[in-house]
């Protein structure tokens, strides 16, 4: 039975040669899983240059991809996130806080700023993920109102870029009010007759989605953002069946209806001139 | 922990049995003393149990299956009500309802969820969860009274917008969202009172006016007890101390300046004495919609502009 035993030694894989790849200099794409050069996704305005993937980028690159010649100014940022409700799960509200503020979150899950697009004044308002999953709580309730107050007393357009996972349930029903008072004041710069431009990027869910994300004169998104009221989780466990592919996400939402259109990173200044352009006031 | 509604109002149940009981018996001067002393017995045994509810236990009262809904307030404060259907874009949404009746002589616009009692009824109530379609009903009954110059009230009791597939499809986030505008600055009083649960989104959709009112044992909340408990506890057992973190009672509410007043419930809740409790509303309805008459409107809606830009707890620094 020789012909069961091994003669020669077994193949041994050849040694595998250690490739060290510096830290920091690529990246994986969350999209399509290419390896992207972080430089080039940098000059892509971080978007894979490959498939398109929008990856979520800080409110500070944005309002620079925005603003004239990347210039603005920052407002409300003496407001400060409170813990009125001694709010207390496994963490309490107040340690989180305080470990934001450790990190130097100091815009708390909002950036509001006043600029010029174009040449003209704009308040734009940018929400950050990072922040508590960008919820919204007192805080961003209070400075979104403070920006658009404030374009509809100096008669500017005001622009939203919603990125939240909904109302903060840390501050209970305070945060479900801040839905109220947010819609309230954009309906006074309705009545001024200026226009609102609401941006949705992924992901805009919960309470954010069912307020002001949803009450643009025009409602834009990123592609294949994720957008709902209800988040995919908990309708699954809701209904019990399996989700439609690419349901709640942008494209879904501009086939349904919900949005006027999706417009990529590289686009979205030209574009927000040219909406902003045609609803200009006239007398 | 905090004990379940059924555990605690077990002796009540009992009391009343046995009350029943005796009334069945041949009248005799011994039954009525018997009765006298059970009923006095029974009144300070409701007391002390309703005196120290805990949130977990106010959030079953809320959810009581024998609580009033909104269909009940309504038959009893306009007998002469007409319902009237649709948002005349997609289809009619059971679990809102609403129209038109009078009220101690006066139109009122009355819009409210509307929960079921029996299994059949639950599921064409959709367990009082709209979809978009009921919120675009209520506004365009609002937009009606607006037209008309009708007050409106509403009455809130949902566990939230109803999360699927089709909600989703048709803008439930748009249908509520637009709801919070318009109501903002819609040129009629608006009464809310909340019943039963007020849950999130779907339940400020109709709950913003003028005087927003929580029944003494009605909880109003970001999310529900057992929602915040599996997100943040990572466990829906945990939902007892999920609804004392979160301030979802009447009382916790009125503090934190997020109602304007709590409507008297009877002793042992609404669903005790649904009768005691229609009177009180229609006796809080009726004041109020006294004082918002007196005032004029471009003065009403700022005041309601006010009251919800007050709304929020945050620190002024530097």
């Amino acid at each position: 039975m020789s012909w069961f035993i091994k003669k020669s030694s077994p193949i041994k894989p050849a040694k595998q040669k250690k490739v060290t790849i510096p830290e920091g200099l690529w990246d994986k794409c969350l999209g399509c899983k290419e390896i992207i050069y972080r430089q080039e996704l940098k000059r892509n305005n971080n978007v894979c240059p490959k498939c398109d993937y929008h990856f979520r980028v800080s409110p500070e690159e944005r309002l620079q991809l925005l603003f004239d010649q990347e210039a603005f100014e920052l407002l409300f940022d003496d407001v400060q996130p409170l813990d009125p409700l001694s709010f207390k799960a496994v963490k309490t509200y107040k340690d989180q806080l305080k470990k934001l503020a450790d990190l130097k979150k100091v815009h708390e899950a909002v950036w509001v700023a006043k600029g010029k697009l174009d040449g003209r004044p704009v308040v734009i308002s940018v929400m950050d993920f990072s922040f508590l999953g960008g919820s919204m709580g007192s805080v961003v309730g209070e400075k979104l109102t403070r920006g658009i107050e404030l374009a509809t007393e100096e008669g500017c357009p005001v622009v939203i870029f919603s990125c939240s996972g909904g109302a903060r349930m840390m501050e209970g029903a305070i945060s479900l009010m801040q839905m109220a008072k947010i819609s309230a004041a954009l309906a006074r710069l309705a009545q001024k007759r200026l226009p609102f431009v609401s941006v949705l990027t992924d992901p805009t869910t919960g309470g954010v989605t069912a307020s002001y994300a949803m009450l643009g004169d025009i409602n834009i998104a990123e592609p294949k953002a994720l957008i709902g009221f209800a988040g995919p989780r908990v309708i699954q466990q809701t209904i019990r069946q399996e989700l439609p592919p690419g349901f709640q996400r942008s494209e879904f939402l501009l086939e349904h209806g919900m949005l006027d259109a999706i417009v990529t990173r590289g686009e979205l200044r030209e574009k927000l001139i040219k909406y902003l352009h045609f609803f200009r006031f006239q007398a | 922990m905090s004990k379940d509604l059924s555990t605690i109002e077990a002796p009540i149940i009992e009391l009343k049995t046995k009350l029943e009981g005796l009334k069945a018996q041949p009248p005799s001067s011994k039954r009525d003393r018997e009765i006298e002393k059970q009923s006095q017995k029974l009144a300070k045994l409701q007391k002390d149990i309703y005196k120290n509810l805990t949130e977990w236990q106010i959030c079953q009262v809320a959810r009581h299956p024998k609580r009033p809904y909104t269909r009940d307030y309504i038959q009893y404060l306009c007998p002469d009500f007409e319902e009237l259907h649709g948002d005349r874009r997609f289809a009619d949404d059971a679990a809102i309802m609403g129209g038109f009746g009078t009220f101690n002589g006066e139109v009122v616009c009355l819009i409210g969820h509307q929960k079921g009692r029996d299994i059949k009824q639950k599921l064409h109530r959709n367990f009082g969860m709209p979809r978009p379609e009921g919120y675009r009903k209520a506004l365009r009954l609002m937009k009606l009274a607006e037209k008309f110059n009708r007050p409106v009230v509403c009455f809130i009791d949902t566990p939230g917008a109803y999360p699927g597939i089709d909600a989703e499809e048709r803008g439930q986030a748009e249908a509520i969202a637009l709801n919070l505008k318009e109501m903002a600055v819609l040129r009629v009083p608006i009464l809310v009172y909340v019943i039963g649960e007020g849950g999130s989104g779907g339940a400020l959709a109709i709950g913003v006016g003028d005087h927003i009112s929580l029944l003494q044992n009605s909880i109003y909340s970001v999310i529900s007890p057992e929602g915040c408990a599996s997100i943040l506890w990572k466990d829906a057992e945990q939902a007892p101390k999920a609804a004392e973190a979160l301030n979802l009672t009447a009382e916790k509410l009125k503090k934190l300046d997020l109602i304007d007043s709590i409507c008297e419930e009877p002793l042992g809740g609404a669903h005790a004495d649904p009768p005691l409790m229609m009177r009180h509303l229609a006796e809080h309805l009726q004041s109020q919609l006294d004082d918002l008459r007196k005032r004029d409107i471009d003065q009403l809606l700022d005041q309601r502009y006010r009251k919800f830009r007050n709304m929020g707890k945050y620190a002024q620094v530097g």
